[in-house]
């Protein structure tokens, strides 16, 4: 549920943040994320991590580039993505996402295939006019929130596989 | 909080209003506040709303909030069925994709079983973005309603061929996280994963099929070795790290499911270990850490081939990152030998002192304990410096492994008898240094350290130079800082050490020394007595009155020495750990029985000790409340003394738990009838030196000592459960004796010990539904339950029959199969499952006869069986009477109304002159074939291969009937002289037809077509063994073009490889070079280019004749796209 959510953010944002730079990116599982099959797979950029929790079948190396494959997606989609994007976009960074991992199995690895996918659900969008003078008023109700100093996670499923997390912001 | 509660309201108001916009814009709002962690499971319901609207753009925000924050407990979630059909029958892909990935996120039980059938129509959807959501949400539905797997894994299996990549990967995806939780069930894929990892070009893919491969290798060794070949080629070929690391962690579980020695492994073993290496000292540490990783499986069964790299394990220890110095240590431990003990060690050592923080340092520390300790010591060569590493150790400040240095000081000065004299030498050190340990660890546990100290010092005090300097160290007021537990041990061998003294000095006749000594403890004793600890208290008080009465006696010059050392007299065994339980209960006695009547109350000052006692002190019984006079306590010692004598090993600490042999304080009381009731059974000694002069093997025998009442005492305590256990030794008394010696490694279990390797699996396992038999046919009552009508029908249960009107049209291929089930009576059926079981045992028999018959060469007929693995569980796929894959290398061979034939041809490696033909019998009638008998007009280049002894014209009988409905595969082999050019041969196969009007016996004639392609066998090449054969000039060379070519380049390059046999060795855009070689060893290879709406095939060859064909059939093949 949402508390269990929040303190797996928080332990995992414990556990990455206070990692040095030149140490490598694997966390051996702990209880919270489910035993010792598990392990967290994380990059660092800038003040972001993005923290993703995988089970054994699925290989370090290869998760680690699917995140570098996410990251470039977005920076694709948001041209030149940044913190603020990811917060105030969380549902695109959410869409995006889906397109790669589906219920916590990877779906997509080609970038090109998940840019035109979503660019095509973009459109789509766009010719139903999209949500009608919504994003001004998310924005302002984000603005005004004092914004936790905790991780943000963008996903986090069922413990079962490797949904991942994404936190942000110290 | 107080603004989110007002945004809630706001939201809450939002959601009121009709606008589906405005809801929409709050569900969006309320799914950001569930990611802070809000709980908004009251909106579910407008997450509903909002999922029904029309538009995408709502659409996707409500599945986006209902993946947040659905949950198998959500109760509106049944209303979403209908929604979600809707939505994924929608014309719109996005539409569906979105109802996929939402649903992926949620699905429940219901959903599944409800779903589970859409799901499947969807898998075979025109988009291969739909085909891919489809087939990875899958996975979700057997997860949660496992009767779905059965009826979904034709087609899942189908789409491991789809043409999209996308798809593709997504069913090699779901497929390996099946395989993952029950590999045996899917070890019938494994030649179509074969083909798949020579064929694919996505790393992704690769990297997945590579790991189900090492899941399926332990069950299947003939596996690995088929894989090795492949994988060692990846390894030289492929630049990505990531596959390498796969295929390196798989060739290396494909060595352990091997084990056996076989120098080609070796070479691989090497190779591993190089890529590792290269691994490892890559500068990313991720690299590092994960080749360190790989290297510690090698080492578990190939350590020698690890130890080579010593030096790159110990650089890694200097490594800034502390999970890789974790990983290096781990690797030190299977790496050390005797040789190289000591250096390591010493390497550890410099780490310990470099290293920051305790956590590591205590790491390291039990890491070294744990190093020199394994396996018996096995590796030490030399104690004394183990000793002094231990020594060394206690510098350490504020660790937390002091009792696992003490212990190891304790066992080692126990068992290696020749080391005691050193030891006591060092601990003798330790404890005059005791207040720089003691000072600043008040906190931590390195003052356990002068627990183990003392009582080496103590115990083995005749090995001490420096007897009185000892003694005043362990009198110091300080040592009343020290916890109780080690305070107690020093009052306890305080009068160890004074006995000692007093002896010598009586000895040399230093009377005045002696009585100096004994006032020495007369005047310090006191500190402890004072002592807030109470078995400090305790013995303390109880050796103070001791020693006074030594001392009256010493004033009366009567010589006390002797008696006093007798009180510790006696030689200290270790005990094996089992040792207890070998004890055979005596004949006659009763351990239930009281040996005594419970102690009174006034006894209860004598029991209290008892329950504070430390477990591993020992000779407590020696301890009497202060206000015992002496003659009681003379009296008592004569007890004690007798009672020692009946004991030659009385109890002490041993390194076994084994401690727990307490003396009781109403050993006493005991009357010495009964004593000499276990005198008897005493079993002698057995002497112990020589044994510690071969300190390898020390270990391994072992004694039994105990034998005396206070075992009795003890097991009286313990009661039924050990007597049951040592009842069944008791066999006469002659034969426990030898018993004595214990053997550790094989020493038995106790009674309740749990097997270690215990099924581990969790019954509520959610995987563990999913262990079902694939192969096996469907039955009828398997199927997906099917949405009918929407109104009624959709009360009844979903097995009843329902009208499929509204199916029909969407999916023929359902319809086909209900068809086919309705038909089928259920008499019939049960006939049919019963035949099927048998004919499963058949096959078991067959394989086991194949095992047989391989060696003595003699039924032929059988010996390709098993080999050709291929061929077999192709089979066991099409056995399903689901419609064939559209890529199926089966074809038609004949049909008539009975039977269907169809048929397959795959050379044989390992004989270049032979084919294996598999034909599916496919029963289409309601009658029963049997004596179904198959046979070939043999030519003169091709002959089938027929049982010694029977002629030309016989025909070869099928080993199985046929009930209605039924189909199954039988192979036979084929000899062929030439492979150069297609053959075709006529054939007849006869059979029995039985009905409820009788049998008729019925001929089916058919043409059985060699293709050239069937002579070629898939194998894999690389690009320079390719270049390096293109090269060498020696092939014929002819092309061909086929114009009109529509479909994609990699679908083309997959029906090449799959239909003729092909393998890609490199492919650039749209251009590929492919490889095959028949099976007399032929190599042909291809350039396949595809232009605008042609593709042109050039091919190189060893024999022209052959080159030639293949491109005629490819031709064909590729004009028929």
């Amino acid at each position: 549920s949402e508390d269990t959510q929040q303190q797996i953010i928080r332990e995992t944002f414990h556990l990455v943040s206070k990692r040095d730079e030149n140490v490598c990116n694997f966390l051996e599982g702990g209880l919270l994320i489910g035993g010792s099959d598990n392990k967290l797979i994380y990059r660092h950029y800038a003040t972001l991590y993005f923290v993703f929790c995988v089970d054994s079948s699925e290989s370090e190396l290869g998760i680690l580039d699917l995140i570098q494959v996410f990251v470039e997606t977005l920076d694709k989609c948001f041209e030149n993505v940044c913190e603020l994007d990811l917060i105030f976009h969380v549902d695109k960074v959410h869409n995006i996402l889906a397109e790669m991992v589906m219920g916590g199995m990877v779906l997509e690895t080609n970038m090109n295939e998940i840019v035109t996918q979503i660019d095509a659900q973009n459109k789509l969008e766009k010719s139903e006019a999209g949500l009608a003078g919504a994003p001004a008023r998310a924005v302002s109700a984000v603005k005004n929130m004092n914004l936790p100093e905790i991780p943000r996670n963008i996903n986090i499923g069922d413990i079962s596989i490797k949904v991942p997390n994404l936190p942000s912001f110290k | 909080a107080k603004y989110i509660s007002q945004c809630i309201d706001e939201i809450k108001q939002e959601l009121k209003q009709d606008n589906i916009a405005v809801k929409a814009n709050a569900v969006c709002k309320l799914t950001y506040l569930q990611m802070l962690g809000y709980d908004i499971s009251w909106a579910a319901f407008n997450i509903i709303e909002v999922m029904s609207a029309s538009k995408f753009t709502f659409k996707r925000v409500g599945y986006l909030a209902a993946s947040q924050c659905f949950h198998e407990g959500t109760d509106v979630i049944m209303l979403t069925t209908n929604q979600i059909r809707k939505d994924l029958s929608s014309p719109n892909q996005y539409d569906t994709g979105v109802a996929l990935t939402g649903l992926s996120c949620f699905v429940t039980p219901d959903l599944a079983r409800d779903l589970a059938n859409d799901i499947m129509t969807l898998m075979s959807h025109t988009k291969p973005y739909i085909r891919k959501k489809a087939v990875l949400i899958m996975y979700k539905v057997f997860l949660k309603y496992p009767e779905s797997l059965r009826p979904a894994f034709p087609r899942l299996k189908e789409k491991l061929e789809d043409p999209d990549p996308g798809v593709q990967s997504a069913a090699v995806n779901v497929i390996c996280e099946l395989a993952r939780r029950n590999p045996k069930n899917y070890l019938s894929l494994a030649p179509l994963f074969f083909k798949l990892m020579t064929s694919s070009t996505n790393n992704w893919v690769l990297i997945k099929i590579i790991k189900l491969f090492g899941a399926l290798t332990p069950l299947e060794p003939r596996l690995g070795k088929k894989l090795i070949e492949p994988l060692t080629n990846l390894i030289h070929s492929t630049s990505a790290m990531s596959l390498l690391y796969e295929c390196v962690n798989t060739v290396i579980a494909v060595l352990i499911s091997l084990s056996s020695g076989m120098p080609n492994h070796s070479a691989s073993i090497q190779l591993c270990v190089q890529k590792l290496r290269i691994l490892i000292e890559d500068s990313d540490q991720n690299l590092k850490y994960l080749g360190l990783l790989a290297m510690s499986k090698i080492l578990k069964t190939h350590p020698k081939s690890v130890q080579s790299h010593k030096d790159l394990i110990l650089q890694c220890l200097d490594d800034k990152d502390e999970s890789i110095r974790l990983r290096a240590l781990d690797l030190l431990y299977g790496m050390v030998s005797k040789k190289n003990l000591m250096e390591i060690v010493k390497k550890l050592m410099i780490h310990v002192d470099k290293a920051e923080g305790t956590t590591y340092r205590d790491e390291l520390l039990t890491k070294i304990i744990d190093i020199c300790s394994q396996s018996n010591y096995q590796y030490i060569t030399n104690f004394e410096w183990y000793i002094s590493i231990l020594v060394e150790l206690t510098r350490l400040e504020g660790t937390r492994h002091g009792h696992l240095i003490a212990a190891q000081m304790l066992d080692v000065a126990i068992r290696v008898k020749a080391i005691r004299k050193f030891a006591v030498s060092q601990m003798a050190m330790l404890l005059d240094n005791a207040h720089l340990i003691a000072s600043n660890t008040q906190r931590n546990g390195i003052c356990e350290v002068l627990y183990a100290a003392a009582w080496i010092c103590g115990e083995f005090s005749e090995h001490l130079e420096e007897l009185n300097q000892t003694l005043e160290a362990m009198l110091k007021p300080k040592v009343t800082t020290l916890p109780g537990h080690i305070q107690a041990v020093y009052v306890q061998n305080m009068v160890k050490l004074y006995a000692s003294i007093l002896q010598q000095k009586e000895q040399a006749g230093e009377k005045e020394a002696a009585q100096e000594i004994t006032q020495l403890m007369i005047d310090r004793l006191p500190q402890f007595v004072q002592s807030a600890d109470l078995e400090v208290q305790e013995r303390a008080s109880c050796i103070l009155q001791l020693i006074k009465y030594i001392q009256k006696l010493q004033t009366k010059e009567v010589p006390v020495a002797e008696e006093v050392i007798a009180l510790f007299a006696g030689e200290l065994n270790p005990v094996a750990p089992k040792a207890q339980k070998k004890v055979p209960v005596p004949e006659g006695l009763d351990l239930d029985a009281w040996i005594n009547e419970p102690p009174s109350d006034s006894e209860s000052e004598d029991e209290k000790p008892k329950t504070i006692f430390h477990d591993e002190e020992q000779r407590h019984s020696k301890h009497r409340p202060p206000e015992i006079d002496e003659e009681e306590l003379a009296r008592r010692r004569e007890a004690r003394k007798q009672e020692q004598a009946n004991n030659p090993f009385y109890i002490k600490s041993s390194p076994s738990p084994q401690k727990r042999y307490q003396d009781t304080p109403g050993v006493e009381h005991i009357p010495v009838v009964q004593i000499d009731l276990s005198v008897p059974l005493k079993v002698p000694g057995m002497p112990m030196s020589d044994q510690y002069v071969k300190l390898e093997e020390e270990r391994r025998h072992k004694q039994k000592l105990e034998k005396d009442k206070k075992k009795k005492k003890q097991k009286k305590e313990k009661k039924g459960k050990h007597r049951r256990h040592n009842s069944l030794h008791t066999e006469s008394e002659e034969d426990i004796a030898p018993a004595h010696h214990v053997d550790i490694i094989t020493e038995e279990m106790p009674e309740n010990a749990l097997p270690s390797d215990e099924d581990d699996k969790d019954p509520n396992d959610p995987y563990k539904a999913l262990d079902v038999d694939l192969d096996k046919p469907l039955a009828d009552s398997e199927k997906l339950p099917v949405q009918r009508h929407r109104n009624a029908e959709n009360l009844k249960s979903p097995d009843t029959e329902a009208p499929l009107v509204e199916k029909k049209s969407k999916k023929p291929k359902k319809k086909e199969k209900k068809h086919k089930e309705r038909e089928k009576e259920k008499k019939k059926e049960r006939e049919k499952k019963k035949k099927k079981s048998s004919k499963h045992r058949k096959k078991k028999h067959k394989k086991e006869k194949e095992e047989k018959s391989k060696d003595k060469k003699k039924s032929k007929k059988k010996q390709h069986h098993s080999e050709e693995e291929t061929a077999e569980s192709v089979q066991n796929g099409t056995l399903d009477d689901e419609p064939l894959p559209p890529m199926s290398s089966y074809c038609l061979l004949a049909e008539n109304s009975y039977i269907k034939m169809t048929y397959d041809i795959q050379g044989n490696l390992q004989h270049d002159s032979q084919v294996t033909v598999s034909v599916i019998f496919e029963n289409k009638s309601t009658s029963f074939l049997k004596s179904m008998e198959l046979n070939v007009l043999d030519s003169l280049n091709t002959k089938m291969l027929r049982p010694e002894g029977s002629s030309v014209h016989d025909g070869i009988p099928v080993p199985f009937q046929l009930p209605p409905g039924v189909s199954s595969e039988a192979q036979f082999v084929f000899t062929l002289q030439s492979i150069v050019m297609a053959q075709k041969l006529k054939g007849t196969l006869s059979f029995i037809v039985k009905n409820d009007e009788g049998s008729t016996h019925e001929k089916l004639d058919f043409k059985l077509h060699f293709s050239c392609a069937s002579y070629l066998i898939t194998t894999p090449c690389y690009s320079d063994a390719f270049a390096r054969l293109l090269e060498s000039g020696d092939l014929h060379m002819s092309s061909i073009k086929v114009d009109g070519i529509s479909i994609s380049f990699q679908h083309l390059l997959a029906k090449i490889c799959f239909y003729h046999h092909f393998s890609v060795v490199e492919r650039v855009d749209s251009c590929a070079s492919m490889y095959s070689r028949s099976i007399q060893g032929h190599h042909v290879c291809l350039l396949v280019k595809k232009g605008e709406n042609s593709v042109s095939v050039d091919g190189k060859c060893n024999d022209s004749t052959l080159l030639s064909n293949l491109l005629d059939e490819m031709k064909e093949t590729l004009s028929k796209c």
